[in-house]
């Protein structure tokens, strides 16, 4: 499992694995944003949390289909299917890598493009927080779609267009974190549903991934 | 003995949407045009919404069977997994293009109407927001079979879609209400006690009930005509593949 771990994130780290294109897609993101709405500091101030959240989505969004396809094609796939660890436990594995590529440096990211968007003071914990609670379940989702497409040749577009839908209570809940951790309102409701959604989607999608994995695999 | 599963074979629901589809059919033109003519020439204008509110006759049945043709999938989709009969995988891709443009028709519509009552073609109100990413939730599917080359495969993953999309939209739709409040009415066709209770005017009055029973039957109808056309039309060309195939191997 380890080894699965270390192996999945040397192949992200190294050239052409992809690790950082998440990244500069988010900086361009919110580099992007002031040009599309205009400079004014309030208008900004207001979008931030909302901006910097899907921008964090769509950066996710992108290394997706890499958490499946290269080992499909290889065949590495088939060997961790005939391996002793369980599939369950490889999906797992992939999720975690993938989201210790894409969701924790978005995370770490995110306040300094915060204050490229002047975001407001009291909105950083929170939006970080949330970031910290929602890009797990993102990762976990899109390895779900992931492993759905991993038998079509150039699945990625289907890929967005099957795992966006199902990121949308993701999003909703933790852009209202954020939203309202930056107006200074009470937060506790959409972030305990933030990591409920979270949680539930840790224990459970990954069975379904596997699931879904075998049947690719028949 | 007679159980439902014997429709699993193709050969018998052949043979039996062979009788029952033109029934359906023609039940559920006669119940459009008579719901529509009903609905649209025979009902008076609302004192306030004047005749912009004969657009609930389109509208609600729209939207109803929008829903519901999920649930058929759902369901169609558990039956393949847990019975594994063709059929119901047929079922399920059969019934999602029509839920998609029933969906579709109900947000149409539903701009058309919210233009001269709300001012507005659209606005994020939670039930506005739910059908259109309900909406989306079709695409997916539909892509998804569109996309797989293999049956059974095809069949098997989409079913896993359609479970777990339907989670991710009941979730969505309470994320949603949570996130705005909505300018939508509430549902007020059936609302428990409305007849005798003293909220008498916020019920839909009967006048334009009935016709719009008649137009939700017409809806329901043609919805299982066009389901069942398009089944049977998928099990012909599984046929014919096999008949392809069987010839080639000649």
């Amino acid at each position: 499992m380890k080894a699965l771990l270390l192996r999945d994130l040397k192949l992200a780290f190294r050239s052409g694995g992809g690790f950082g294109l998440g990244l500069a897609f988010f900086l361009i993101v919110a580099v992007l944003v002031p040009f599309g709405v205009g400079p004014e500091n309030d208008l900004l101030a207001k979008i931030a949390a909302g901006v910097l959240w899907l921008g964090a989505l769509l950066a996710c969004l992108l290394s997706l289909d890499r958490i499946f396809a290269l080992d499909w094609e290889d065949g590495s796939l088939d060997l961790l299917a005939t391996s002793p660890l369980p599939l369950e436990a490889v999906c797992g594995v992939k999720a975690l890598a993938h989201w210790l590529t894409t969701g924790l440096p978005l995370t770490l990211a995110a306040p300094v493009l915060g204050l490229l968007l002047s975001l407001p003071e009291t909105g950083y914990v929170w939006l970080v927080t949330s970031l910290a609670l929602g890009t797990p379940a993102l990762s976990v989702i899109g390895c779900f779609g992931a492993a759905l497409t991993v038998g079509i040749k150039r699945g990625g577009l289907l890929l967005s267009l099957l795992v966006l839908p199902l990121y949308v209570p993701t999003l909703i809940f933790g852009a209202e974190v954020a939203r309202r951790g930056t107006e200074g309102l009470a937060v506790s409701g959409p972030l305990a549903l933030l990591a409920g959604i979270s949680l539930a989607v840790i224990a459970v999608l990954p069975f379904v991934s596997a699931l879904v994995l075998r049947i690719n695999l028949r | 003995m007679a159980s439902i599963w014997e429709y699993a074979n193709p050969v018998k629901f052949m043979r039996l949407t062979d009788r029952v589809l033109p029934v359906v059919a023609l039940g559920a033109a006669v119940c459009m045009v008579a719901g529509l003519i009903w609905g649209f020439f025979l009902t008076p204008d609302d004192f306030r919404q004047g005749s912009t509110v004969k657009i609930i006759y389109l509208h609600v049945p729209a939207a109803l069977i929008a829903i519901n043709a999920w649930f058929v999938m759902l369901v169609a989709s558990l039956v393949w997994f847990i019975r594994r009969h063709h059929v119901s995988a047929l079922v399920a891709k059969a019934a999602a293009p029509v839920g998609a443009v029933m969906t579709l028709i109900a947000l149409i519509t539903g701009a058309i109407w919210g233009e001269p009552m709300w001012g507005t073609w659209w606005v994020w109100d939670p039930r506005l927001t739910s059908f259109l990413i309900l909406f989306l939730f079709y695409l997916g599917y539909i892509a998804l079979w569109e996309a797989i080359e293999s049956p059974d495969t095809a069949a098997d993953l989409t079913a896993v879609l359609c479970l777990v999309g339907s989670v991710f939209a009941v979730l969505s739709r309470y994320a949603v209400n949570f996130w705005n409040q909505g300018l939508h009415q509430g549902a007020s066709v059936l609302r428990a006690g409305a007849v005798t209770g003293s909220d008498t005017e916020e019920k839909v009055s009967n006048v334009f009930a009935v016709p719009l029973f008649v137009c939700i039957a017409g809806f329901v109808l043609l919805f299982l005509a066009l389901v069942l056309l398009r089944t049977r039309t998928e099990i012909r060309k599984r046929r014919t593949a096999a008949l392809i195939a069987r010839e080639r191997l000649v």
